[in-house]
């Protein structure tokens, strides 16, 4: 009798799409960081260790130290308190504008994609017009004309992001709608609206999901962008862009005021890029494996 | 344990003879901007528990006219612009596009060639099949799910309930294929429209699917349209035989006597090219290949490939009787007389 060990079972099945996303660990440490943000963000009241508006003429400008990690600004409020309030509107807006440009850009593309013909190119036409655009001008473009709140901000980021989802949905479609379970819904008798959202959606979400990762970073970067130039939600309200441009004003005389805000909003794109990545790598079949 | 569908027709009062009748169909398609018949004058009907196998290579209009019945022409590109199709006593040509969509999938059904692709990949196969049940018969989701059980019962899937929440990448193609029939005749169609359904599968699946789509007709009385270049499935479960050339039907017969006695010269081509056991010749390929549309001859369709051809194939013939065998028609000025 031979004693040579029986071989170890080898798997066959390709490596599911968690793992090959998660292989890298890109997807997982991103989901991480983002996690733990929005925890931070949504336990602020707690989690920050002072008001962040409270104002202590003893304390203007400190530096780092035990007592303030992140330093202290012009009116002595703590510097790691505003950046954890700040995470809140930051996120929010990153978060809502982008559901929203999702839902919208998707819905329309989808409906450009699928029906075609003269809908399709009065459609197509208004988005190169939008794309034609600077994302950023136009963000600007739409604050300005609608005034800065925490409601225009979240509607003109959001309108930014419409175009790039009616593309992506669009050429999904088009594609999808071609595919033989399409022809098998309509023998079925099923409508358009059920073929459309109920058939198609779901097969073209992977993209859409990639594309709103990227996109969650491109609205937070517009929010902080548009704070900084003060077309973000008035101050006092702690936003990251808010921060750093009130900290711009002392930064010879406190580094702290404009670095640890920047530091935050590089965590998020940094944290965002990762997971946009990770699904990509795990939803793209020609990626390496 | 057997499962019997849903046999009461819908219309009981006069129910029609035919479940499908397709009446002088003519179907145009654009081809660079001008509108070409790639079918010419089809008449055909189907009755109760009838298998009519449509015959014929690529282009010679046979899906066309399966697309036809179902009002699934691409608008753009395809139309009927001659004749009547009645589905279960429904004039489907008169019929606007809602109430063509409200037959579809109730009572007409439609199987198509690939079964790796005639699924949707990201929903689950019961919420497929249930899903028809939803639309068309508004059950709610539980009792669809316990119909769906039973239909995956009836298509022969093992282990049913435990599948009915699984993918379709998780079934072998001749799994899907069942899916498909399931799908189909959810809604107890009369009429099932199988284009090429074992076209896609081995050969032992076909056989095994040809075989559930033939017991599955006799319990359920289903008139089926069954549309294959395959001569060896039309042998084994088509009770009629049409064959199509460049979107005419050139012979059109009962299965026996079609393949003791193929009449037009396309037809006898056709056997000829069919590889079979019990003969020892070499196969006889048809010379040349379909003219395309546009360069379609006037007259008889088939002249510029037939052997046979005679002065008098420049003008149109007839689709006729045979004096020997009324049931047996043939659309050939040479063969016709005989």
């Amino acid at each position: 009798m031979s004693d040579v060990a029986a071989p170890a079972p080898v798997s066959l099945a390709a490596p599911s799409a968690w793992r090959r996303a998660t292989r890298s660990g890109g997807l997982a440490l991103g989901l991480v960081l983002v996690v733990v943000l929005i925890l931070v963000a949504a336990l602020a009241k707690w989690v920050a260790p002072y008001d962040p508006d409270a104002q202590d003429v003893m304390m203007v400008l400190e530096g780092p130290a035990s007592a303030h990690w992140f330093g202290t600004d012009a009116f002595g409020r703590d510097v790691l308190s505003r950046v954890i309030w700040g995470a809140r509107i930051s996120l929010f807006v990153g978060f809502v504008a982008t559901l929203a440009g999702v839902v919208f850009g998707t819905v329309v593309g989808v409906i450009s994609g699928y029906y075609g013909g003269k809908i399709d190119k009065a459609i197509t036409a208004a988005t190169d017009v939008l794309l034609s655009f600077p994302q950023l001008i136009m963000g600007l473009m739409l604050v300005a004309v609608l005034g800065p709140s925490l409601r225009n901000l979240i509607l003109a980021i959001a309108i930014t992001a419409i175009p790039a989802f009616i593309r992506v949905a669009r050429g999904s479609t088009l594609a999808m709608k071609e595919r033989d379970f399409v022809d098998a819904c309509r023998a079925l008798g099923y409508g358009d609206l059920r073929i459309m959202f109920l058939h198609i959606l779901p097969n073209i979400m992977d993209e859409v999901v990639v594309m709103a990762s990227l996109w969650l970073a491109t609205a937070i970067r517009t929010e902080s962008t548009l704070a900084f130039i003060g077309l973000g939600v008035p101050p006092p309200t702690a936003t990251w862009g808010g921060i750093v441009r009130e900290g711009f004003d002392n930064l010879l005389d406190g580094w702290w005021l404009s670095v640890f805000p920047s530091l935050a909003i590089l965590l998020v794109m940094i944290a965002l890029n990762l997971i946009g990545d990770g699904l990509r790598d795990a939803t793209d079949p020609r990626a390496p494996q | 344990m057997t499962f019997a569908l849903d046999t009461a027709a819908p219309n009981a009062e006069a129910p029609p003879a035919n479940a499908l009748t397709v009446e002088g169909l003519t179907t145009s398609i654009r081809i660079a901007g001008r509108w070409f018949d790639a079918v010419r004058d089809v008449s055909f009907t189907v009755g109760p528990r009838e298998t009519l196998a449509l015959v014929g290579e690529s282009g010679c209009g046979k899906s066309l006219t399966a697309l036809s019945i179902m009002g699934l022409l691409p608008a753009a590109v395809g139309r009927v612009s001659a004749g009547r199709i009645v589905v279960d006593g429904v004039d489907m040509t008169a019929a606007d596009e809602p109430a063509r969509e409200a037959m579809r999938g109730d009572r007409i059904g439609m199987i198509f060639q690939e079964p790796m692709t005639s699924l949707n990949p990201v929903l689950p196969i019961g919420f497929q099949i249930a899903e028809s049940l939803i639309q068309h018969r508004g059950l709610s989701k539980r009792d669809a799910r316990k119909r769906v059980v039973e239909l995956m019962e009836l298509v022969r899937i093992p282990a049913a309930e435990e599948r009915l929440d699984a993918y379709p990448h998780q079934f072998s193609g001749g799994m899907r294929q069942r899916v498909m029939i399931a799908m189909a005749l959810a809604c107890s169609p009369r009429v099932l429209i199988a284009d090429e359904p074992t076209t896609a599968l081995d050969v032992t699946i076909q056989a095994q699917v040809l075989a559930l789509l033939a017991d599955l007709q006799k319990q359920v009385g289903l008139a089926v349209l069954l549309i294959t270049h395959n001569l060896g499935v039309v042998a084994s479960v088509a009770d009629r035989v049409m064959v199509m050339y460049g979107g005419d039907v050139v012979e059109s017969a009962p299965m026996r006597s079609f393949f003791k006695a193929p009449t037009h010269p396309y037809s006898e081509a056709l056997l000829n090219a069919m590889p079979r056991v019990d003969r020892a010749t070499a196969l006889a390929p048809i010379p040349g290949q379909v003219p395309t549309l546009p360069d379609m001859p006037a007259g008889c369709r088939f002249q510029s490939r037939c052997p046979l051809r005679v002065d008098k194939c420049a003008e149109r013939p007839p689709l006729v009787p045979m004096a020997s065998d009324p049931a047996h028609a043939v659309r050939c000025w040479v063969r016709a007389g005989a």
